[in-house]
C-alpha cells in the first residue's frame, strides 16, 4: 500500500527534444549509408557517412544540453522531485553512451582517412552502425517513456511494487 | 574408512542435535501454528533427503574407495534413472510448496472482523495508534510529523480525532481477537517482530504495510526490530501485553486520544 | 547417445592463430602483463588479501557476539561497519573476483585450448580497475567517519542517513564508487571470458566437449554481465541521492525530529534493483563451484561425470531461472503480498535442477574408483555443506516459512553454509588440484589434511547450530544479544562455542596460507599431470605453462573431457587431445 501522495509530477517535455530525435535519426541513416558503402568498398562514401554521422551525433548532444538548460532555467532541477531526477538520469546516461560511441566513431573515421585495411574498416564501420542503431532505439524508448507514458507506467508499477 | 565414518557421524550428530538440543522455537502465542506445522513438514522432508544423500555418499566412499586393481565403471548417463530422480524431486518439492502456499493465502487475507492497530517505527522506538469509538483510523502523513504530533496524524481528518495514541510505550491487545497490524515508519526501514507471534513485516517510510494475527495467550511479549535501521537497531525493543478483555478495556480507558493530546497545542498556536 | 563422427575426425581450423603480445620488460611481463595466467594470479592474490581482511572482521564480530561486553572497542558503530565490510568483501571482492577473475582467467584459455584471452589488453585493464576498486574500498577504513555500516544490502533510506555509520560521511560514497569501479572492471573481464569461450576454442573443442568447469564459469559470467548493471544503476542512483539530494529512493522522512528535504522516492525500488542483481549473484558464485567440483569428483573418482548433458542443461537452466526468483529476498519487505505466490513457486522450481546436480555428483561416486586425495575430500565436504545449505533454502524459499525466519540467525546460517562455506571449500579443493599446474609443485599433504579437517568440521560446527538460534527468533545484525527474552542462558553458551570454533577455523586458514607460500619452493615436484587428468591444461608442454599456453601447435581435441576408465584402454584416463577410439565411444553426442 503506497500512501497516496502526489509526489510524482511529470515535467513538461521541451519541444526541442523532437528536433533532437530527428537529428539522431539522421545520424543513424548516415551510419547506415557508411556501412553499405563499406560493404561495396566505396571509401569516399564511407568517409562522408562517418563524418556526417559524427557531426549529427554531436549536434544531438548539444541539443540535449540545451534542453537541460531550458528546463533548469524554468526551475525543473535534478533534485526537485523524482520525475525530474529520472529525466536527467536517463537522458544523461544515454548521452554518455553516445559520447562513448563518438570515441569509437572517431577512431574509425581516422582509420578511414588514413587508409585502414578495407576488411578492418568494414568491420569497424559495421560495428559502429550497429551501436548507433541500438542507441537510436534506446533513445526512442526513453523518449516515449518520458513524453507521456511515464506517468501511466509509474502508476502501474507503483500498484505492483507496493 | 575414516572419511565414511565421519560422514555417518555428521548425519547422526545432526539428527541427535535436532532432537536433543535445548534450542528450539519459543512457545507460540498466536494462531500461526500453521506456520509451525509447515516448518515441521519441511524439517522432515529435508532431513530425510539430507540423511539419504550423505549416507549414500558414505556408502560409496566406503565401498568404492581406491584399492589396487580397482577400475571404475564407464557409464556416461542413464536416462531412466535421471528422469526417475527428477520426478521424485518434483513431487517432494510440490509437497513442500502446496501447504506453504495455502498458509500464505491465509496469511495475506485478513479476516473481516480484525481490528486495526497501527504501529509506527522511528529510530529507535515504537509507537502505536488505535482507532477510537468510530472504529476508524485517521489518515496520516510524514510531512505532518512534529513534536506535538509525533505520528503525523492529519488533523483535518475527522476520523483521526478520537484515535488513541500510544507514544513510545507498551501496546496492549485483547486475547482471542484478530488484529490487523498496519505498519508505518517515519524515517527508515524497521520490522515489527514478536517471535512468539511468528509473524513479521517490514515497515517502509511512505507506505503502509500489514500483517494479521490472533493472540492466543495472555502475557507479556518482547517486540524486536528485525530490519537493520541504524546503530540503535539491536536496542529497539518494545513490549506487547496480551490482556483479558477487562484488563484491556481498563488500559484503554487510561489512554489519551489524538484530540486530547493536541488540544493544548492548538490553544497555544492560536495566539 | 552414440557418437557417429569417427573419433579422430577433426573439423578444420576456424579461427586463425592469435597474435600474442610479447612483453619487452620485467614490468610488462609480471606487472602490466597481458597474459591471462599472470592476470589470474594477480586477481587471486588481491582477492585473497582483501579476503583476509574480511576474515579478521568476522573474528571481531564473533568476539562481540560470543563474549558480549568484554571488548569495549567494538562499539555498535564498529560492529555494523565490520558486518557490512565483511559481507560485501566476501561476496563481491573475494568470491566473485576469485572465481571469475582468478579461476576464469587461468582455466578458460587453457581448458578450451586457446593461447590467451581474446582481448588481452582489456583483460589487463580489468584487473587494474578491480585493484582500484579494492583500494577505494580499503580507503574507507581510513576516511573520516569510517566505512559504511549499512549492511551489505545497503538498503536506503538508512544507508545515507546519520543514524548509520558512514551514512552522512565518506563511508557510503566510497562504497558506492568502489562498487561502480568493480562493475566496470568486471564487465571488461567478463566480455573477454564469454568471447573466448565462444570464439577462441581450439579445433575439435565443441561446446558439448567443454569441461564443466568452463560451463560453470561461462554461464556465471553471462549472468554477471546481465545482473551487475542493475546494481550499477542502483549505485549511481543512490550516489545521486546522497551527493546531489535527489530522491530516487527517498520518501518524505523525519529524521530525529527534523523534516528532510527528500520526498517521493521508493525504498522498495532499491531492493528490487539490488536483489535483481543479488540473487543471480548467489549463482554467479555457485555455478563456477558446481563446474569445478564436477571436474574434481570425476578426476579423483576416475570415472566420467554422470549425466554430462543433464549437468550442462542444469547449469544453464539454473542460470536462467535465477533471474525470476529475486523477490524471495523480499517476502517480508512489504511488497505486494501476492508476489509471494509467484516467487515461492519459481524458487522451489529452481530446487529441481539443483537437486539433479547433487544426484549426478553422488552417482559419479557410485561404482567409481575413489582416490581420497585432498581435492576429493574437499569435493565431498562441498556436497555435504551444499546439500545442507540448499535444503535450508527450501525453508526460506517457501514464503510462509520465511516469515518467522527471515532476518534471523537462521538466514545467516543458511547463506553461510550455501554461499560461504560451500564455494570456499570448492576454492580450496581447486587450489589443491591446480596448484601443481600453476607452480609445478604439490602442496604439502599433511598440512593440507589438517587444513581440510579443521575447516570442514569447524565450519559445520559453526553454522549448523546457528540455524537453531534463528529458529528461536534471534535476529541477525544485532551486536548486543542482551535483554532479550529469546536469548536463554544456554543460547549464550552456544554463541561462545560458535565464536571459539570461528577462531579455530580461521587459524587453519593461516596454516593454509603458509602452505601456499612454503610449497612454492619446497613442495614435491609435481610433473605435468600429477592427477592423470584428461583436460587440456594438463597436457601442456611446459609446467607451469609458458606464455601462449601450448607448444608450437595448438592441441586438437578428439573427445569429451571425461574419458576415465574407458573399457579397453590401457590407462584409466584418455586425454582430450589423444586420437583414436577404444572400443565403442560412448561419449554423449
Ligand atoms: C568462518 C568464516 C566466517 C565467519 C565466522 C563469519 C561470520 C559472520 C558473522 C558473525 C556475521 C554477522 C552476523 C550478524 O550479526 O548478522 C556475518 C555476516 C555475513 N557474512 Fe560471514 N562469516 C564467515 C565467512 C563468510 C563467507 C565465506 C562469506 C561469503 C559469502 C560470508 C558472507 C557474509 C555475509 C553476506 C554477511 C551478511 C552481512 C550483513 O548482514 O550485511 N561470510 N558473517
Ligand atoms: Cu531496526
Ligand atoms: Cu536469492
Amino acid at each position: 500500500m503506497r500512501m497516496a501522495l502526489s509526489d510524482w509530477q511529470p515535467l513538461p517535455i521541451p519541444p526541442l527534444l523532437w528536433l533532437n530525435t530527428g537529428v539522431l535519426v539522421l545520424s543513424s541513416i548516415a551510419m547506415q549509408c557508411a556501412s553499405l558503402a563499406a560493404r561495396k568498398g566505396q571509401v569516399d562514401m564511407v568517409r562522408l557517412g562517418l563524418a556526417s554521422a559524427g557531426l549529427t551525433a554531436l549536434a544531438f548532444l548539444v541539443g540535449q544540453l540545451m534542453a537541460w538548460r531550458e528546463l533548469s532555467a524554468d526551475g525543473y532541477f535534478l533534485a526537485s522531485n523524482p520525475a525530474n531526477s529520472f529525466f536527467y538520469l536517463l537522458t544523461g546516461m544515454h548521452g554518455l553512451h553516445i559520447l562513448g560511441g563518438l570515441v569509437g566513431l572517431g577512431r574509425t573515421t581516422v582509420g578511414a582517412w588514413n587508409g585502414a585495411r578495407p576488411q578492418r574498416l568494414r568491420l569497424s564501420v559495421e560495428l559502429c552502425a550497429m551501436y548507433w542503431h541500438f542507441l537510436l532505439f534506446v533513445w526512442l524508448a526513453i523518449f516515449a517513456l518520458l513524453a507521456g507514458w511515464a506517468s501511466t507506467l509509474i502508476d502501474i508499477c507503483r500498484g505492483l511494487l507496493t | 574408512m575414516a572419511v565414511a565414518l565421519v560422514l555417518v557421524l555428521i548425519v547422526v550428530g545432526s539428527v541427535l542435535f535436532h532432537f536433543l538440543s535445548p534450542w528450539w522455537w519459543t512457545p507460540i502465542a498466536s494462531n500461526w501454528d500453521y506456520i509451525d506445522n509447515t516448518i515441521i513438514i519441511t524439517f522432515w522432508i529435508t532431513g530425510v533427503v539430507f540423511a539419504a544423500v550423505v549416507l549414500f555418499m558414505a556408502y560409496c566412499v566406503f565401498r568404492f574407495r581406491h584399492r589396487e586393481g580397482n577400475q571404475a565403471a564407464y557409464e556416461p548417463e542413464n536416462r531412466r534413472l535421471e528422469s526417475w530422480l527428477t520426478v521424485v524431486t518434483a513431487v517432494g518439492v510440490t509437497a513442500l510448496l502446496v501447504p506453504g502456499l495455502f498458509v500464505w493465502s491465509r496469511f495475506v487475507n485478513v479476516p473481516s472482523d480484525a481490528t486495526e492497530v497501527e504501529v509506527v517505527g522511528q529510530q529507535w522506538q515504537w509507537s502505536f495508534r488505535l482507532p477510537g469509538k468510530d472504529g476508524k483510523l485517521g489518515t496520516s502523513d510524514t510531512r505532518d510529523v512534529n513534536a506535538e504530533n509525533p505520528l503525523g496524524v492529519i488533523a483535518a481528518d475527522a476520523n483521526g480525532q478520537d484515535d488513541v495514541v500510544v507514544e513510545a510505550a507498551d501496546l496492549h491487545l485483547p486475547v482471542g481477537k484478530p488484529v490487523k497490524m498496519l505498519l508505518r515508519s517515519i524515517d527508515v526501514l524497521h520490522d515489527f517482530y514478536v517471535p512468539e507471534f511468528r509473524a513479521k513485516m517490514d515497515m517502509i517510510p511512505g507506505s503502509v504495510t500489514y500483517f494479521w494475527f490472533t493472540p492466543t495467550k495472555t502475557g507479556t511479549f518482547q517486540v524486536l526490530c528485525a530490519e537493520l535501521c541504524g546503530q540503535g537497531h539491536p536496542m529497539m525493543h518494545g513490549v506487547v501485553m496480551v490482556d483479558t478483555q477487562e484488563d484491556y478495556l481498563a488500559w484503554l480507558g487510561q489512554q489519551q486520544t489524538f484530540a486530547q493530546l493536541s488540544a493544548p497545542q492548538q490553544m497555544g498556536s492560536a495566539e | 547417445m552414440v557418437d557417429i563422427t569417427p573419433a579422430d575426425a577433426v573439423p578444420p581450423a576456424e579461427v586463425a592463430e592469435m597474435e600474442l603480445y610479447h612483453p619487452h620488460s620485467w614490468w610488462t611481463k609480471y606487472v602490466f602483463s597481458q597474459d591471462a595466467k599472470v592476470i589470474a594470479i594477480q586477481y587471486s592474490a588481491t582477492a585473497t588479501a582483501i579476503g583476509m581482511v574480511a576474515l579478521v572482521l568476522s573474528w571481531l564480530m564473533r568476539l562481540q557476539l560470543g563474549f558480549p561486553g568484554t571488548f569495549d572497542f567494538i562499539t555498535p558503530e564498529a560492529y555494523y561497519q565490520f558486518i557490512t565490510m565483511h559481507g560485501m568483501i566476501m561476496v563481491i571482492y573475494l568470491l566473485t573476483a576469485l572465481f571469475l577473475g582468478g579461476f576464469g582467467n587461468y582455466l578458460i584459455p587453457l581448458m578450451v585450448g586457446a593461447r590467451d584471452m581474446v582481448f588481452p589488453y582489456v583483460n589487463m585493464l580489468s584487473y587494474w580497475i578491480y585493484l582500484l576498486a579494492v583500494l577505494v574500498l580499503v580507503s574507507s577504513f581510513f576516511a573520516p567517519g569510517g566505512p559504511t555500516g549499512a549492511g551489505w544490502t545497503l538498503y536506503p533510506p538508512q544507508a545515507i542517513m546519520t543514524g548509520t555509520p558512514g551514512g552522512q560521511d565518506w563511508g557510503i560514497i566510497l562504497m558506492l564508487v568502489s562498487l561502480i569501479l568493480f562493475i566496470i572492471g568486471f564487465t571488461m573481464g567478463g566480455l573477454n571470458y564469454v568471447v573466448t569461450v565462444l570464439q577462441g576454442r581450439t579445433r575439435g573443442m565443441t561446446l558439448m566437449r567443454l569441461p564443466l568447469t568452463v560451463w560453470g564459469i561461462f554461464t556465471a559470467t553471462v549472468m554477471a554481465l546481465l545482473a551487475f548493471p542493475a546494481l550499477f544503476v542502483a549505485c549511481v542512483m543512490m550516489l545521486l541521492d546522497r551527493a546531489l539530494g535527489t530522491s530516487f529512493f527517498m520518501p518524505a522522512i523525519v529524521e530525529m525530529g527534523e523534516q528532510l528535504q527528500h520526498g517521493g522516492g521508493s525504498p522498495i525500488l532499491f531492493q528490487h534493483l539490488f536483489w535483481f542483481f543479488g540473487h543471480p549473484e548467489v549463482y554467479i558464485v555457485a555455478l563456477p563451484a558446481f563446474g569445478i567440483v564436477s571436474d574434481l569428483i570425476s578426476t579423483h573418482a576416475r570415472k566420467n561425470i554422470f549425466g554430462y548433458r543433464m549437468m550442462v542443461w542444469a547449469i544453464v537452466g539454473i542460470g536462467a531461472l535465477s533471474f525470476v526468483v529475486w523477490a524471495h529476498h523480499m517476502y517480508v519487505s512489504g511488497m505486494h503480498p501476492y508476489f509471494g505466490f509467484f516467487f515461492a513457486t519459481t524458487t522451489l522450481i529452481i530446487a529441481v535442477p539443483t537437486a539433479i546436480k547433487v544426484y549426478n555428483w553422488v552417482l559419479t561416486l557410485w561404482r567409481g574408483d575413489i582416490h581420497l586425495t585432498i581435492p576429493m575430500l574437499f569435493a565431498l565436504a562441498f556436497i555435504v555443506t551444499f546439500v545442507n545449505g540448499g535444503l535450508t533454502g527450501l525453508f526460506l524459499g517457501n514464503v510462509v516459512v520465511d516469515v518467522p525466519l527471515s532476518d534471523t540467525m537462521f538466514v545467516v546460517a543458511h547463506f553461510h553454509m550455501v554461499m560461504g562455506v560451500a564455494p570456499i571449500i570448492v576454492i580450496f579443493g581447486a587450489i589443491y588440484h591446480w596448484y601443481p599446474k600453476v607452480t609445478g609443485r604439490m602442496l604439502n599433504e599433511t598440512l593440507g589434511r589438517f587444513h581440510f579437517w579443521v575447516t570442514f568440521l569447524g565450519a559445520y560446527l559453526i553454522f549448523f547450530p546457528m540455524h537453531y538460534l534463528g529458529l528461536m527468533g534471534v535476529p541477525r545484525r544485532y551486536n548486543e544479544l542482551t535483554d532479550m527474552t529469546v536469548m536463554t542462558e544456554s543460547a549464550h553458551h552456544l554463541n561462545s562455542f560458535i565464536s571459539i570454533m570461528a577462531f579455530i577455523v580461521g587459524f587453519a586458514q593461516i596454516v593454509f596460507l603458509f602452505n601456499l607460500i612454503w610449497s612454492i619452493r619446497h613442495g614435491r615436484e609435481a610433473g605435468g599431470n600429477p592427477w592423470r587428468a584428461t583436460t587440456l591444461e594438463w597436457q601442456t608442454a611446459e609446467t607451469p605453462p609458458g606464455h601462449g599456453n601450448f607448444g608450437k601447435d595448438l592441441p586438437i581435441v578428439y573427445r569429451w573431457a571425461y574419458d576415465y576408465s574407458v573399457p579397453g584402454a590401457k590407462e584409466d584416463f584418455i586425454p582430450q587431445n589423444v586420437p583414436g577410439s577404444f572400443g565403442p565411444s560412448r561419449e554423449p553426442a
